[in-house]
């Protein structure tokens, strides 16, 4: 328990759980996504067991790196900003944090299990059937409760930007998961009950499956993960935010326009011209706003640029909004039809949800996580900067290594499907593009390794830090500024 | 609370808020983004007027354009079928062995039928025809169960083998050792027989010899040499669907495995059946 200069004795301990079952769900996550990696290039390793094919292990990848990792990083980082921001412990109190905490994680193993069992809604990203939807949104209410509780019970006059972000995140993933998971059980009908049918059926289904994907990017990956950069930037960098303004006109530009945007995954399909006009055209108005971000992530460093040198932690905090800028750049252009007719489908796709799921979603989430970690145990620093900073540069190199090959492959794949020979047939069946990428998905996966193994390097430097351990003075960057 | 103050680095004020030490800047916001926000914003005014865009109770926007994804389609897809139309014609017109004479259409039809295959033949006969052992059948070879003509192979394809399409090519290899008290031993010498047909020297005189005069040679014909009519498969020239040496040959005579091909002719046209039929023809067997 750490206390300010008011004695407010805020809630740590479920911050510290939180943070250890991120780590342990990142780790997990990130080896589900390489292994499946591998067996794209190699799929000898599918095994030929029906519980460890490519299809039931890619939900178990995409449900533990978004929301085990990334959940448990919101969950830890949000109750650790609203209780110092508001100047208040948690609402709830331990209590509250605990229920949430342990139902989460039992939710986490429960919705894996069923995944390699063979049960699935077939929402991407929402494949967790619907009795699991249900004990969800129970948890999901229970933190509303303890977040806007505590910013209830706060002791400054304003609500904190970081919370802004935290907040819309949490009513706007309340609305997509309600909304997208409306299913009816079979069982009512006769049926299985562990199997459900969505109310909507074909492009309307389609259309709600993206509003809730595309949102679920928007205000899980983005808005919730502004609030992290929000705190963690100038605490760390120990400079002022660089625009009260911008924060306000990005923020409200950023939560009007993101809900739009889902469309432009169903460009060219059954969903009418209209509604795909205006999918494109929202991801494009939505660039500025996206950037404001980035703007007032990386501006805040004025006055303190050197630290880019001096601080690894830094360096994954400024890394990871150079990353969402170019993430929210990309986007926005292949939301364009004439772009998505080449880019839809293929692996530019996969490369550029990776730029912004490695690059900005994961590499803040570290940078958040070497600031907290110490903070929490009472350590000054953590064990090794060195190590850190070994951290960074394998997973930058895993990162590149993968975007770069799926830029290639995916547009080489795009190429191929639409390229026609002189008499007017498909030059490639779809076999012959599948060899062609062969070698990229060696590439990406060999990229894949690099951020696992940056990934075990952050957990040995965590476990010594805990342990109370300080690496060679000698060993260590210089870290001016440091705390 | 703080007050609002200067940062000596940027010379902007603070706005006077400050959480757990953080400070804000009241900045004005960059010219270049506010100038770039509304010229997206501009876009996409001009793009709805263009373009089909807002929902209305009756319909929505058309758009200055007219733009129809749907419409564009087909007429996609009637100016393709319009430029193919006189190689339809042509295809239909002529039988297989006629395609394979003309050397345009034989190059119009190879090259339509490499296309075809690769989507619908592939998937089972392997990439250029090359089968999975144990499995589909190798099409680049000269060993044909249904035999390898022009003709029969358009026929194979049309109507397949095996399935429930009354013109479908059909033929069953019986179990034997099971229920005609065949013993093993005879299994065994059968075995042994089948496996010498594909040498220089058939085991001449030995008791698999009478055996499969007796029990295989009204299908599988006197030597082994097979006959296509009935699709049983030549077992003289070492090429096994499934599992060649003893052990395959035991397998496949006591408990025989019978492969299935889909009857073609109720998914593609008669035309890409024809170029299908020539490009099979081409890959290195066609009789």
């Amino acid at each position: 328990m750490s206390t300010n200069t008011d004695a407010t004795r805020y809630c740590e301990d479920v911050v510290k759980k939180f943070v250890l079952a991120a780590i342990f769900w990142g780790v997990v996550g990130f080896l589900a996504g390489d292994f499946i990696a591998w067996q794209l290039a190699f799929p000898a390793l599918n095994l030929d067991l029906e519980w460890t094919t490519f299809g039931r292990l890619r939900p178990v990848h995409t449900s533990a790196v978004i929301f085990a990792f990334g959940g448990n990083i919101l969950f830890a980082t949000s109750l650790y900003v609203v209780q110092r921001t508001c100047r208040a412990d948690l609402f709830g109190g331990a209590g509250l944090g605990g229920f949430i905490f342990w139902n989460f994680q039992a939710l986490i193993v429960v919705a894996a299990l069923t995944y390699v069992l063979g049960f699935s809604q077939g929402q991407e990203y929402a494949e967790p059937e619907w009795w699991v939807d249900l004990w969800l949104t129970v948890i999901w209410v229970a933190y509303l409760i303890a977040f806007a509780g505590t910013i209830m019970k706060r002791r400054e006059p304003h609500i904190y930007v970081a919370n802004w972000f935290f907040l819309a995140m949490i009513l706007t993933v309340a609305m997509l998961h309600l909304g997208n998971n409306l299913a009816v059980p079979a069982g009512f009908f006769g049926g299985s009950w562990m199997k459900s049918y969505n109310l909507f059926g074909g492009v309307q289904n389609a259309m709600t499956q993206w509003w809730y994907g595309h949102n679920a990017v928007g205000f899980f990956l983005t808005a919730g993960f502004l609030g992290i950069m929000y705190y963690f930037v100038p605490k760390r960098a120990e400079r002022p935010v660089y625009s009260y303004r911008l924060s306000i006109v990005h923020f409200w530009a950023l939560i009007f326009l993101y809900i739009w945007a889902g469309p432009h995954h169903l460009h060219y399909t059954a969903l009418p011209d209209w509604a795909q006009t205006l999918g494109a055209t929202f991801s494009i108005m939505l660039w500025m706003p996206s950037w404001g971000g980035m703007i007032n992530g990386l501006m805040t460093l004025s006055g303190a640029w050197d630290k880019l040198r001096t601080d690894p932690v830094m360096r994954f905090l400024v890394s990871s909004v150079a990353f969402y800028g170019m993430s929210t750049f990309e986007g926005p252009m292949m939301s364009l039809k004439a772009v998505n007719s080449l880019s839809h489908y293929t692996d530019w796709t996969v490369g550029h949800v990776h730029s912004g799921a490695l690059g900005w979603v994961a590499f803040v989430s570290f940078g958040a996580l070497y600031y907290l970690v110490p903070k929490l145990w009472g350590r000054k620093e953590v064990y090794s900067l060195k190590l850190v900073g070994v951290h960074f540069w394998i997973a930058t190199i895993g990162i590149v290594l993968y975007i770069t090959a799926m830029w290639i492959s995916g547009i080489m794949q795009g190429l191929m499907w639409r390229a026609y020979d002189n008499l007017g047939f498909l030059q490639y069946s779809f076999i012959e593009t599948v060899e062609a990428m062969h070698p990229y998905y060696v590439i990406r996966a060999t990229g894949g390794l690099l951020f696992v193994l940056g990934a075990l390097v952050m957990v040995y430097n965590f476990v010594k830090t805990i342990k109370g351990d300080v690496a060679d003075e000698a060993m260590q960057p210089s870290t001016a500024g440091a705390r | 609370m703080a007050s609002m103050e200067k940062d000596s680095v940027s010379g902007q004020m603070t706005t006077g808020h400050e959480w757990d030490g953080i400070k804000e800047l009241n900045t004005p916001l960059p010219k270049w983004w506010v100038y770039v926000f509304w010229a997206c914003v501009l876009w996409a005014i001009g793009y709805w007027v263009a373009m089909p865009a807002w929902p209305t109770p009756s319909g929505y926007t058309q758009g200055m354009l007219n733009y129809s994804s749907r419409a564009n389609l087909d007429e996609e897809m009637k100016a393709q079928k319009a430029g193919r139309s006189q190689w339809v014609a042509k295809l239909q017109a002529a039988t297989a062995e006629e395609i394979a004479k003309d050397k345009t259409l034989l190059n119009y039809a190879l090259a339509g039928g490499k296309v075809a295959f690769g989507e619908n033949c592939s998937a089972c006969h392997g990439a250029g025809g090359v089968g999975v052992p144990g499995a589909y059948p190798r099409l680049a070879d000269d060993e044909w169960i249904w035999g390898g003509t022009l003709a029969d192979i358009e026929q194979t394809i049309k109507f397949g083998v095996r399935n429930a399409h009354p013109d479908s090519r059909q033929s069953e290899m019986l179990p034997f050792g099971t229920g005609d008290a065949l013993a093993a031993d005879q299994v065994s010498q059968l075995a042994d027989y089948v496996l010498s047909l594909s040498s220089k020297t058939p085991a001449a005189g030995s008791p698999g010899e009478a055996l499969f005069a007796e029990r295989c040679a009204a299908c599988h014909q006197e030597g082994g040499v097979g006959l296509k009519d009935l699709g049983a498969p030549a077992l003289n020239n070492n090429i096994w669907l499934y599992k060649g040496g003893k052990d395959g040959i035991i397998a496949q005579m006591t408990k025989p495995k019978h492969g299935s091909m889909p009857a073609w002719t109720e998914r593609l046209d008669a035309g890409t059946i024809k170029m299908l039929a020539v490009y099979v023809h081409s890959l290195g067997g066609g009789k």
